[in-house]
């Protein structure tokens, strides 16, 4: 094992680590802010909910980007072979 | 060592192609999803029968959705929308079946669906704008914008693929991680969890396909009423 495949993995769980951070953070936020739109407004539960799963898709493809981009590192190392 | 999931196992070949799993499942679900449908429109009735039913229901539960998310009349959409959401959620539960790894865990199938929806989007504009007007749907809030909307109408589609990819591929790959650590049994809660991940995936692809073809579709309405006024 050479040094680029030790820095690899090391990259590759950096990136997942931190980049789990932000989108956690922010779809925390998403879902309290939900809650307390549902619990003020219970009638327009269905479009809150609605469009808080577009969102939280939309947020955890942040989270996704650093997966694939650790896979990347990991399995298809441009700098490996 | 776990093999890479970006790689796809290559069944047999078809002269110079090779046919690889995906492929293969792929196949199998659209052979089994059309005869499915074949048998279930066979004999229309006014008064369904059991079949009929469930399919009234699905298709029912579509064009709800459509009206309620792109606030347009459901008819034109209702095929592709409908097709793609059955095709993904059939993708992603064909896991279920043992041995049969969900073609969605592969981004060729993922960017394929991808381009679907990105081609889908230009006919569905293009349709219902105008060439010249969907065009100009580019410099929409102000001129200084269109390399952005250029750029936005590409990254959208990706991350659509991206989205798709990740979430099916880490739930296999978190699946046959477990698998190999703890042995039988133990990874069917993360099964479970997968079920509703796929169905979760499957119901936001068609909703942001169904926001991106209402966006490119839907503002016609106000930008055309401001235009009639200004004629």
């Amino acid at each position: 094992m050479n040094w680029t495949e030790i820095v690899s993995i090391f990259a590759a769980a950096i990136a997942v680590s931190f980049g789990a951070i932000g989108p956690a953070l922010a779809e925390g936020r998403a879902v309290a802010a939900a809650m307390d739109a549902i619990a003020r407004q219970p009638e327009a539960a269905g479009t809150i909910s609605r469009t808080l799963f577009v969102g939280l898709a939309m947020i955890e493809t942040m989270a996704i980007y650093c997966l694939v981009i650790a896979l990347l590192v990991l399995f298809a190392n441009p700098f490996i072979r | 060592m776990i093999e890479s999931p970006l790689l796809a196992k290559t069944l047999f070949t078809v002269g110079p192609i090779p046919i690889t799993e995906p492929v293969a499942v792929t196949w199998g679900l659209m052979a089994v999803l059309t005869l499915a449908s074949l048998l279930a429109t066979r004999s229309l009735a006014i008064v369904p029968t059991r079949y009929q039913a469930v399919l009234e229901l699905i298709v029912g539960a579509v064009e709800a959705q459509i009206q309620g998310t792109m606030r347009a009349a459901p008819r034109p959409y209702v095929p592709m929308i409908g097709t793609l959401f059955l095709f993904i959620l059939a993708a992603n539960w064909s896991s279920l079946l043992p041995g049969v790894e969900p073609p969605t865990a592969h981004i060729e199938t993922d960017a394929a669906l991808g381009v679907i929806v990105f081609f889908s989007i230009l006919y569905f504009g293009i349709r219902a704008r105008g060439l010249g007007g969907y065009l100009a749907t580019f410099a929409e809030p102000s001129i200084v914008m269109i390399p952005l909307n250029l750029v936005e109408t590409l990254t959208r589609t990706f991350s659509l693929i991206v989205r798709l990819f990740g979430n099916v591929m880490s739930g296999v790959f978190i699946v046959g991680i477990v698998l190999s650590l703890a042995g039988l049994l133990v990874p069917i809660p993360l099964m479970a969890l997968e079920l509703l991940v796929g169905a979760i995936q499957a119901y936001i692809f068609t909703v942001l396909a169904m926001v991106f073809i209402g966006s490119a579709v839907g503002g016609e309405r106000r930008t055309g009423g401001n235009q009639g006024e200004s004629r």
